[in-house]
């Protein structure tokens, strides 16, 4: 009906500023007026003989949606959705039909009822067409739990255009013969869902079970492969180095960490630092793995890691390699407490412990990494140490607002 | 004296190894591989002390827990576990179990918390006083009503010693950096452990009902 211009903006119906069909706000953005004066427009079309309706269907019709993108259903559509598109679709179609009464185009009033019911089943079934060729977003048994409600209102559209047809014949007298042979065709349908009834049911089961087994050897086989990569690999590896028992423990120790990690669900180790916590744990991972020395991680509450929470993984991590290089074997103990108030880290070794007043200046391990990174970050580092009593390094940031 | 211990645990190898390893330390009566079982040896042999496996099939060590304090209300539990998810821990300790260890203890260690645990005191790992202070931490959510605010909150003596035993402390280290006895350590972790089984603090509650342990 309308000719296109080879202009920007091309005329399209745009879903977003829509309110009934979003011809209106279309014709707005192409001829850049404001859409509210074209609504005005149809509504007094509308009141005028009812013209408006006839118009606006004839352009909705004509004027194609904004990319097929944005007119595919984005998800599957919900039930409120498809009712709320069903009825609608019936009362337009019931309003243009009592309009073309109104001009005297028209066949007989038998007509009426059939034509609302069957556009607005056609309408249900339809959209429930269109929502299963919806790519599924996974496979899951989300679209399993949702077949069931879409089922029904693709049911209950045919019901309706069947009804639809059943009311027309009805209407048109052309039911009286039809009903011997309608009886019959009753009468056989009935037949033969009992018989077929308990065949289509185990089918149905079978199909159900089905489906959970294969999800189930899907879960077995994501499992298998687990721990054929992690834990086969790694006893491999500890009956060829059987001879080098610390060697040995090492391994043991890392597929214990890993392992746990994948039960629980986190994450092996977070590269990009999100949680303070995670960070903490797999710093001790490194230093566990590169030192040979067994460290305890307890951490209680978490905080984001930001530069204060980063400075402080540093000073820890330091604290870990010197703890680990002189705990003598010895496992460390690491205790985190992480808040938004303040973060406080305790690493603890029970060797042999050393003199803080001999360290010597030039040992930049301790000043430098631990004692200045904390400074530098409003934060303290203190050393409890002695001969014989075992080192604990004690790192407290209090953070700033 | 020795304090007897029965061993659950429904791994074969599992249960020589600390077999092996408590041997002298303490008297060992017998072990059970399941929960039925471990019922039934639990109330012939009248062990002073179980060690309880917290993962078995059939209900696990909690269920062990409910059903021999039906007939031995007074048995004392010793949680031994290779699972340190916290779910699990308070779950056991909530259940009953004095205490909590994980199995990469040492044969030494593990035969003084079964006599700390024979003594009626409780036994925490370092793990298990983190997660009682990340339950019971003090910006955690408030109480739900009807509780008992006394059972829903730590005093600050009893979180410093959760702490020092979260950094790894022995009780007789914390006693002296606290300058306390170590009877009084012991007395602050035993009314944590109180709090712990009788609180309905949300975090808990949440734990205990992932476990199924509550109605």
């Amino acid at each position: 009906m309308t000719s296109v211009p080879n202009q920007p903006p091309p005329l399209r119906r745009d879903r977003a500023g829509a309110i009934a069909g979003g011809v209106c706000s279309a014709l707005g953005r192409r001829l850049g007026v404001d859409p509210l004066v074209f609504r005005v427009a149809f509504v007094a079309g509308t009141a005028a003989g009812g013209v408006g309706v006839l118009v606006y269907l004839l352009a909705w019709a004509a004027i194609p949606a904004e990319g097929a993108r944005r007119w595919s259903p984005p998800s599957v559509p919900g039930s409120r959705e498809s009712w709320q598109v069903a009825g609608g679709i019936g009362l337009l179609v019931l309003a243009a039909l009592l309009l073309f009464r109104e001009w005297d185009l028209w066949i007989g009033d038998a007509l009426v009822w059939p034509v609302v019911l069957a556009s607005a089943g056609g309408a249900l079934i339809w959209r429930q067409s269109a929502s299963a060729q919806a790519p599924p977003t996974n496979l899951a048994p989300r679209p399993l739990r949702l077949g069931g409600t879409a089922l029904g209102r693709g049911a209950l559209g045919v019901a309706l255009v069947v009804c639809a047809g059943v009311v027309f014949l009805y209407l048109n007298d052309a039911l009286r013969p039809a009903r011997d042979v309608l009886l019959a065709v009753v009468a056989v349908v009935i037949v033969l869902t009992l018989i077929l009834a308990p065949w289509w049911v185990r089918l149905a089961r079978g199909l159900a079970e089905e489906r959970g087994e294969r999800i189930r050897s899907q879960e077995r086989a994501e499992l298998a492969a687990h721990l054929h990569d992690s834990v086969l690999q790694t006893l491999a590896l500890m009956q060829r180095r059987a001879d080098d028992p610390k060697v040995v423990a090492g391994l043991a120790r890392r597929q214990e960490r890993e392992l746990r990690a994948w039960l629980n669900g986190r994450p092996a180790a977070s590269g990009d630092g999100a949680s303070f916590a995670a960070a903490l744990q797999s710093a001790a991972a490194e230093v566990e793995e590169a030192h040979g020395v067994e460290i305890d991680v307890v951490a209680v509450g978490d905080c984001a890691v930001d530069q204060d929470a980063e400075a402080v993984l540093g000073a820890a991590r330091e604290a870990l390699v010197n703890a680990a290089k002189f705990a003598g074997g010895e496992p460390v103990s690491v205790y985190a407490e992480a808040g938004a108030q303040r973060i406080e880290v305790f690493v603890r070794d029970r060797g042999p412990g050393f003199d803080l007043a001999a360290v010597p200046e030039d040992r930049r391990g301790l000043r430098e990494s631990i004692h200045g990174r904390m400074r530098r970050h409003g934060g303290e580092a203190v050393v409890h140490t002695g001969t014989d009593a075992g080192t604990e390094v004690e790192l407290t940031l209090e953070r700033r607002s | 004296m020795t304090p007897s211990v029965v061993i659950v645990d429904d791994h074969h190898l599992f249960r020589a190894g600390v077999r092996a390893e408590l041997d002298g330390l303490v008297d060992v009566l017998g072990d059970a591989a399941g929960v039925e079982e471990a019922v039934r040896a639990i109330v012939e042999l009248e062990p002073d002390v179980v060690l309880l496996d917290v993962q078995m099939p059939g209900g696990g060590g909690a269920q062990v827990i409910r059903d021999v304090v039906l007939s031995r209300p007074g048995q004392r539990f010793l949680a031994l576990s290779v699972s340190d998810a916290a779910e699990d821990v308070i779950a056991i300790i909530r259940a009953g179990a004095r205490g909590y260890v994980t199995k990469t203890i040492s044969g030494p260690e593990l035969a003084d918390a079964v006599r700390r645990v024979d003594g009626g005191d409780a036994v925490f790992s370092p793990q298990l006083a983190g997660f009682v202070l990340d339950a019971f931490a003090a910006s955690g959510a408030a109480p739900p009503a009807g509780v008992d605010p006394e059972l829903d909150q730590l005093t600050a003596r009893e979180r410093e010693v959760l702490r020092h035993i979260a950094r790894g402390y022995m009780y007789k280290e914390i006693a002296a950096r606290l300058q306390i006895s170590a009877k009084t350590v012991e007395a602050h972790v035993s009314a944590v452990l109180r709090k712990l089984q009788l609180s309905s603090r949300h975090e808990l509650s949440r734990w205990a009902v992932e476990r199924r342990l509550v109605d």
